[in-house]
């Protein structure tokens, strides 16, 4: 039996969107768990280092319909060691604004809070330590950056290369603190039944819940379900547990009831994470053809005092240009900041826009064109490992933009080019990020009607796994998609990693796969080709990384053309188009990843013109915590995208030749913004965002 | 939130003297602030008094060309008037340049005036602030201060403030010479925009002139009869506070300038109304020289901050442009 390639690659509607819509699509605090539910509170603490030394919470234990207020003295021990800022309640020790030091479970989330507001906590506290600069004196070298990098890569001798250098450039960029905000707030609904413990929650991956719930509360795995069907954005700020899965399930088990812990908006900015601001020296080295001799990227960024987060920033400058002489290192600063986390494409994000911002300037002193500049130093096999590419096609991305865009006859000079008051200008970045695949496990069972049942562990965190998994699975069972009926979502079902690194497809999509390749052989070896009345049931499942991952580096690419448009009075900035072009492998569902690329992008330009997260140095708290303060880029922000990708299958990355998307987007996109910024006024704005005050400041007003 | 009464009273009379015989109760309009506030913490009334259904939603022709606005009319109707859009783009404008869509339909014309700073220390009830806690210090001072007030603020005592007023619409009633019209415990009185708002001085804590339990009713639009312009920076294209706005209205006979109306939003804790400007401007040719000149003379008076000094050439730019817009208009 041949497999009949046609559902993947469509562009299907999402199977989920007509529920969505009506709203019936329950997210985590939807669920019915079946008992009438508790509402948690929580009081934060106000400074940044030091002790809870008492608590006075007698007016809130004294309000009708509240039912406990749990502190450090009186809130159960966990059992397990949990790292970071999960053992909530576990001691008096503050270290950070807004960490938990109290929690109200009332009848209704309006007591809570109100009864939340009248514990009274006093601290001996010590002043806050919250700004980054790369001249402290504490910076360390972490043990490795995340994924598993080097801190450091050293090849060849980066000084000599760069005194010899034709034309160099040596600038430093800054990006700052920014917050994931996804739609839908962390929520965690726990319900104990007896020892067993189910938590309807928002997370990119119930199994790594469960984790940290059964090491918590000293139960086994099996005793934890967590159940997340569908869940409103995430982009890295649910891949791990949070404060609130803890403290959910915690006081549920005191109150005996169903307790129900949905943040606000403003606990967002101190509950769930944050990505590291950061210091990049780039320094690059080039010989009068543009050839990179020297490449050199220094990150500086912080983690808390009480986790390690390093942020693989440089790790881009790794693989995207050839050169002979090469060094990245990144050095933490641990500040009394909430730890860090995941925010989309963590490390390629803010890497992407020192890079292709320094790859810009260099191209400016050379006098090149930056789309040429970029095509004269693909390397022909990944710099560093030396190892050849699974499938690279940049150039093709840079060529096939540069031609939609129409950047032919694009003037070298900045400033040349005005409408009105508006000056304009056009810039361009490529785009990377890495293609992973991880364990991932499947059950698939068929019945005698030829219904089939596919579990796994996946989740959609609104990228359209549900559809894209469904197709995968109809084409591998050369079915139609009303034939299977998709489970995902939910602990109980057969063991996947988490939403993200952009690895869902990868790997769930393979082991969906080869379980549906193994039912169909066991359908016609044992058989003879007809599924018994009694139906067939399958496990099956991809070990991890692909085979050829060892022997072969695998990436996606892409590349960014943005026109800007930059008002000289005012120094207001509009993005009224682009191009992006992605070698992104096998495209799964045409209209889900358009979305996904519209969606990446979107959030580059946000970065690019409007995301900072203030931070006040003397009282240490995030100033801008709300989404008043803290600018988003809104509808009227984003002009036309024109977004393609290349029909190119990366045959060795995994089982269906996609190498990921949810991340690739918003690589590179704030230096093609910047890029372009530079190409309308001739100023380059190394410390982002752009916003108006530093038209101003470049031009010596402000 | 705290518990609070809500109560609705018959008529204007009935709602301000309910409110009149509690200091701590607030008046309820749209409520798209003073909910978000409570809901903070930030203003924590004890009685609300519901008035969206006393005050007039309508706009009324007034005798002289003006227009009598009702305190509940919506913004969003009130933007979409087309004796306001014909008359006043100023005013239309203003309106549309502010908020959302759901806002500008929940929002009345007299919270619109009443609403509070956005600055993060006012609306953050663990941080020091003047204006919602007397006393306690300014927080942003020494803080993230970017889009904080370059005019008039208080920059030292117990009034220390750097907070500017958000309201776009308001800003374009103050170059219109609008006229609040309020009834009190009191009876009626009439408060020349101008005089509506006020400056932090020593005591931050109140915004406006008006007295406790006194309620806006209407706001009158007099005649205007040249053309005019609402023109906002902000961080993004939308829904987004003022960096700096200015609401402009300039009659231009023979290349001289025979009238101006000009005043500021996003730079002080109340609209500017740029009087110097306007006074340098009455007489002058109507050039990018004179205009340059006259925003410079009102910007004398500025005390720019460590992140904001950037608000002054935005500032002036953003005046001479729109004057210069529209006097090549009116030519």
């Amino acid at each position: 039996m041949t497999t009949i390639d046609r559902l993947v690659g469509a562009g299907i509607d999402r199977i989920d969107g007509p529920a969505k819509v009506r709203g019936t699509a329950p997210y985590a605090f939807e669920h019915d768990p079946g008992e009438p539910i508790a509402h948690l509170a929580v009081v934060q603490s106000t400074v940044n280092n030091g002790r809870v030394t008492g608590i006075d919470a007698s007016a809130a234990e004294a309000m009708s319909g509240v039912l406990v207020v749990l502190t450090p003295e009186n809130a159960p021990r966990l059992v397990g060691e949990l790292s970071s800022d999960l053992p909530v309640l576990q001691s008096h020790d503050v270290h950070y604004s807004g960490q938990i030091v109290a929690a109200v479970v009332a009848e209704t989330s309006e007591i809570a809070k109100a009864a939340a507001a009248v514990v009274d906590v006093e601290y001996d506290a010590q002043p806050p330590d919250v700004v980054l600069t790369a001249d402290r004196d504490d910076l360390y070298a972490p043990e490795q950056v995340m994924a598993g990098f080097a801190t450091d890569s050293v090849i060849g001798d980066v000084g000599s290369a760069l005194a010899a250098a034709a034309v160099t450039v040596d600038a430093t960029y800054e990006t700052p603190t920014e917050h994931n905000n996804p739609i839908e707030m962390h929520t965690s609904m726990a319900r104990w039944d007896g020892d067993s413990l189910t938590l309807w929650d928002a997370n990119q991956g119930p199994h790594t819940i469960v984790r940290d719930l059964a090491t918590g509360f000293g139960l086994e795995p099996a005793q934890v379900r967590v159940i997340s069907p569908y869940v409103g954005g995430a982009f890295g700020s649910k891949a791990f547990a949070h404060p609130n899965q803890i403290l959910a399930a915690m006081a549920a088990r005191v109150v005996r009831r169903t307790v129900v812990f949905e943040l606000t908006r403003r606990q967002m900015f101190s509950l769930v994470g944050h990505r590291t601001p950061t210091i990049q020296r780039l320094r690059l080295g080039a010989d009068a053809d543009g050839r990179l001799t020297a490449l050199s990227h220094e990150v500086v960024e912080h983690t808390s005092t009480i986790s390690e987060f390093a942020e693989q920033t440089a790790t881009c400058t790794r693989v995207l240009y050839a050169g002979a002489n090469r060094r990245t290192t990144h050095r933490l600063g641990r500040l009394d900041v909430p730890p860090p986390t995941i925010m989309r494409a963590p490390g390629e994000t803010p890497g992407m826009f020192a890079l292709e911002s320094a790859m810009d300037e260099l191209a400016v002193a050379l006098g090149i064109d930056p789309v040429e500049l970029r095509i004269r130093n693909e390397p022909s096999q990944d710099p560093e490992r030396n190892v050849p590419w699974s499938s690279r096609h940049l150039v093709e991305c840079l060529r096939t933009g540069a031609e939609r865009f129409g950047w032919a006859g694009r003037d070298l000079r900045p400033r040349m080019r005005t409408e009105g008051r508006w000056l304009i200008g056009t810039g361009v970045a490529a785009a990377t990020y890495p293609t992973r695949r991880r364990k991932a496990e499947c059950r698939i069972s068929v019945d005698g009607r030829g219904h089939h049942v596919v579990e796994i562990d996946g989740s959609d965190i609104g990228t359209g796994a549900w559809t894209t998994l469904s197709q995968i699975a109809a084409d591998a069972l050369g079915v139609g998609m009303d034939a299977v009926e998709l489970r995902i979502g939910d602990s109980r079902l057969p063991f996947a990693g988490g939403a993200g690194g952009s690895t869902g497809l990868a790997s769930w999509g393979s082991a969906i796969v080869l379980t549906a390749r193994e039912l169909r052989r066991r359908i016609d070896d044992e058989y003879g080709g007809q599924v018994p009345a009694d139906g067939v049931v399958v496990d099956g499942g991809v070990d991890g990384a692909s085979p050829h991952a060892e022997t072969h580096s695998m990436h996606a690419f892409g590349a960014h053309f943005v026109e800007v448009r930059v008002d000289q009075d005012t120094g207001e900035v509009r993005v009224p188009r682009a191009t992006s072009v992605y070698d992104a492998g096998t495209i799964v569902n045409a209209k889900t990843a358009r979305s996904q690329f519209l969606g990446g992008f979107s959030m580059g330009v946000s970065m690019a013109l409007h995301e900072e997260t203030l931070v006040d140095p003397r009282l240490g708290h995030y100033v801008n915590h709300d989404l008043a303060g803290y600018h988003i880029a809104t509808n009227a922000d984003i002009g036309e995208l024109d977004i393609s990708w290349l029909d190119e299958p990366d045959e060795l990355a995994n089982e269906l030749g996609l190498k990921g998307i949810g991340e690739i987007g918003i690589t590179g996109a704030a230096a093609a913004v910047a890029n372009a910024y530079w190409h309308a006024t001739g100023l380059r704005i190394r410390d982002l965002p752009i916003t108006p005050d530093k038209y101003f400041r470049e031009l010596g007003l402000a | 939130m705290r518990e609070f009464r809500y109560e609705r009273a018959d008529d204007v009379d009935g709602a301000v003297a309910l409110l009149a015989g509690n200091p701590s109760g607030a008046f309820l309009g749209g409520g798209t602030n003073l909910v978000d506030l409570m809901k903070l913490g930030v203003a924590t009334p004890d009685l609300l008094v519901d008035v969206r259904e006393l005050t007039s939603a309508e706009v009324t022709d007034l005798p002289d060309g003006g227009l009598r606005i009702g305190a509940a009319v919506p913004n969003a109707d009130l933007a979409a008037d087309a004796r306001v859009r014909e008359r006043f783009p100023v005013l239309s404008q203003a309106l549309l340049a502010g908020a959302s869509g759901q806002l500008r339909n929940r929002a009345t014309t007299g919270g619109n005036l009443l609403q509070r700073t956005r600055c993060g220390y006012f609306t953050d009830i663990t941080v020091p602030c003047n204006k919602r806690e007397p006393g306690s210090g300014c927080g942003a001072l020494g803080g993230p201060h970017r889009n904080h007030a370059i005019l008039g603020q208080t920059l030292e005592g117990p009034g220390t403030c750097i907070a500017t007023h958000p309201s776009d619409m308001a800003v374009a009633l103050a170059a219109l010479d609008a006229v609040v019209r309020v009834t009190g415990p009191d009876g009626e009185r009439e408060v020349p925009m101008a005089d509506l708002h006020r400056l932090p001085g020593d005591d931050p804590s109140r915004d406006t002139t008006l007295r406790h339990g006194e309620l806006i009713t209407a706001v009158d639009a007099p005649a205007l009869g040249f053309p005019s312009r609402y023109r906002k920076v902000r961080d993004r294209a939308s829904f987004a506070f003022a960096l700096v706005s200015v609401a402009a209205a300039v009659r231009v006979d023979d290349g001289v300038v025979a009238d101006v109306r000009l005043a500021l939003g996003g730079v002080a804790h109340k609209p500017w109304r740029a009087r110097v400007a306007e006074d340098a401007l009455r007489g002058q040719p109507a050039t990018e020289a004179a205009f340059t000149a006259a925003a410079d003379a009102e910007l004398a008076a500025v005390a720019p901050l460590r992140d904001n000094g950037f608000k002054v050439p935005l500032a002036r730019n953003l005046v001479v442009r729109t004057l210069l817009d529209l006097a090549e208009g009116s030519r």
